[in-house]
């Protein structure tokens, strides 16, 4: 008897147990709960955290993400319009908006990413595809600071204006796939572009440019360095003429001023007395006349020897 | 107490219930003891938790964030009715781009493959392609956000990492890549990626963002080592004409200027000279106005007086004497001449 009421107590225990459990449920901070009763849904999403109660067995709570979720595209081979043929890698970050309509486009995740797979990996290839590759790389038209090197070494294409650049590209894309999504409960939250690379074979031939246009800049600076060097030696040597010249011009002047003070001193004091000097001039020049191989041819007229002839000749002489 | 016996005895069976039942009674509250004693322990263990120095902690209370704790220890509800959930808010945190450090240590060594190089290489504004190796340092500035805003925050930080250094190496040449403009750069994509946390509110504060290493693509290394011979090259042919130029030039100068004293010199010694002449010159004169014969016939007697003996041969001949012819002895002169 006992026993019995027991055992029957247990089973009401287990039963109420297992009919709360089913009743209750609890809504992380990173979910969202769509309830359905025998599948049908019912009433909007339960988006608040905590604990919550339901109809236990014939309502069903279906759980949801709340947060941003992930979507990484893979690498899609586009040419742009320009043809050039590049691997664009694109991610980008959604939600699930109204997690009814979710559930019932999509069901789950899975669906959803392989739904934004065909969206957005078509969008971007539109979106490359219809633009030139310098509009995927470039976000602004700045100007590049040119360095040292010379601007005509770079390539023309690189330094053409662009009209949208990256930026844009991406609010495009976002634009177009925001149009789309709302129809699976989906918000698009971003886009971007997160690797462009050219495509192998591209790249080869990339590299060769970018090798001969390093090239042309090794020569540029080479003989940069012969022209500059020239124009020092020249420099050179105009100065050390100038040094010259100068010091003979300067060396010339002091010399023919000084010359020409000596005339003028000299011709000073000759005046005085013109025959005196040239007196005196003549007998100085005897000195120097005179050595030890000349011969003197003399006569007994002259003044020196007069005397040898007669005591008293002296004032006949003259 | 099993009947092992071939027939059953329902009396014995009520007995050994009965048994059981009264062992059962007894061993009870021993049960119910050791029951306590799991059900506590287990309460107690559910109920303490540590936060560590450099973590808080997020309780949720049936998955409804209700409060956060910081360092040291606390206590919760047990049993999953409360939840903590520890984030490192205080720990520098840090991705590598284009490279992975394989073991940090005093020299730290560091992994490159094909993953990390499809992070680096990329194209720049003019069009060539570069390798670009970054760290980007980070904080989580609210651990809430960290949590619930962004499903695998780490994962989407690090692809916005890489669209904004994409987004700004795009707009910038190899070269500017190369020399100047790399503190730039780093700026740039540093607010670039600040703005997306913005967006992304992902309660992430990105505090550095450092270039750590950019590189002409391998292929084309060499060409870019080529340049920068080209320009040593540049520099020494321009410092060998400097230096033949300072070795020269000076030594000009100060010869010219050896020459132009030279000249004032003589100048000095040119002018002195006349004037020293022109005063002997003056004085004599003076002297000799006074007695102009006397003097004149001193002077030209004076010289004769020297000149004469230094002449080698003296022919003195008499006018009057005119029947006799002057002999010349040139024969023997020139045989004395050696």
């Amino acid at each position: 008897m006992k026993t019995r009421s027991a055992i029957i107590g247990g089973a009401f225990v287990v039963l109420g147990l297992v009919t709360l459990s089913s009743a209750l449920y609890t809504v992380s901070e990173t979910e969202q709960v769509v309830i359905t009763q025998f599948g049908e849904p019912i009433g909007l999403a339960i988006t608040q955290a905590g604990l919550h109660v339901k109809v236990p067995f014939a309502q069903e709570a279906n759980f949801f993400e709340k947060r941003w979720l992930e979507w990484n595209g893979n690498t899609n081979q586009v040419p742009t319009r320009d043809k050039k043929y590049i691997g664009v890698e694109t991610y980008a970050r959604w939600r699930i908006d109204n997690p009814l309509l979710f559930f019932q486009r999509l069901k789950d995740e899975r669906g959803a990413q392989s739904r934004l797979d065909d969206i957005i990996d078509g969008e971007t290839r539109n979106v490359i595809a219809s633009h030139d590759l310098i509009e995927v790389v470039r976000t602004t038209n700045r100007e590049f600071e040119k360095g040292e090197e010379v601007e005509d070494i770079m390539e023309a294409e690189s330094m053409r204006q662009i009209k949208l650049g990256r930026d844009k590209l991406t609010r495009l894309i976002l634009a177009q796939v925001s149009h789309i999504v709302p129809d699976y409960g989906i918000e698009l939250v971003d886009v971007q572009i997160q690797r462009v690379n050219y495509i192998a074979s591209v790249q080869a031939k990339v590299f060769d440019r970018m090798i001969s246009e390093r090239k042309r800049i090794a020569d540029r600076y080479r003989s940069e360095g012969q022209g500059k060097s020239a124009e020092i030696r020249g420099k050179k040597e105009r100065e050390l003429k100038v040094i010259e010249s100068e010091a003979y011009r300067k060396t010339q002047e002091s010399m023919g001023k000084a010359d020409a003070e000596a005339a003028a001193i000299y011709a000073e004091a000759y005046n005085r007395n013109r025959e005196l000097y040239r007196f005196l001039k003549t007998m100085e020049t005897y000195h120097s006349a005179i050595d030890k191989d000349s011969w003197l041819v003399l006569s007994t007229t002259t003044d020196v020897f007069r005397y040898l002839q007669s005591q008293n000749a002296a004032g006949g002489g003259k | 107490m099993a009947n092992h016996g071939a027939g059953f005895d329902p009396e014995e069976f009520t007995r050994a219930a009965r048994e059981f039942g009264a062992r059962l009674r007894q061993s009870r509250r021993l049960l119910l003891t050791i029951a306590l004693v799991i059900v506590g322990g287990a309460a107690i263990y559910g109920s303490y938790y540590q936060v560590e120095p450099d973590e808080i902690g997020l309780v949720t209370r049936f998955g409804r964030f209700v409060r956060t704790s910081n360092p040291g220890p606390h206590a919760k509800f047990p049993f999953g009715i409360e939840r903590v959930q520890k984030v490192p808010v205080q720990r520098q945190l840090k991705q590598e781009f284009g490279f992975r450090t394989a073991r940090a240590d005093i020299q730290s060594s560091f992994r490159k493959d094909e993953k990390t190089s499809a992070e680096s290489d990329m194209l720049t504004g003019d069009l060539n392609v570069a390798t670009v190796e970054w760290i980007v340092q980070y904080k989580i500035s609210d651990p809430y956000k960290y949590l619930f805003r962004v499903r695998d925050t780490e994962e989407t930080f690090r692809l916005m990492t890489e669209a904004s250094m994409r987004t700004v190496v795009g707009d910038h040449s190899v070269t500017e890549l190369l020399t100047v403009g790399r503190e730039a750069i780093a700026a740039k994509a540093k607010e670039l990626l600040s703005n997306l946390c913005k967006i992304y509110d992902n309660g992430i504060a990105v505090q550095q963002l450092i270039l750590q290493s950019v590189d002409p693509p391998e292929p084309v290394r060499p060409s870019f080592n080529e340049v920068n011979q080209a320009i040593q090259e540049r520099e020494r042919s321009i410092n060998e004409a400097w230096a033949e130029y300072n070795q020269e030039i000076p030594r000009a100068r100060g010869l010219a200027e050896q020459k132009i004293q030279a000249a004032e010199g003589y100048a000095v010694d040119r002018v002195n000279r006349a004037k020293g002449d022109a005063q002997r010159f003056v004085a004599l004169e003076e002297q000799y106005r006074k007695a102009p014969e006397v003097t004149r016939s001193r002077i030209y007697l004076e010289t004769m007086a020297a000149v004469l003996p230094t002449a080698g041969k003296k022919l003195i001949f008499d006018e009057k004497a005119k029947g006799i012819l002057p002999m010349f002895p040139l024969g023997p002169v020139q045989e004395v001449k050696p």
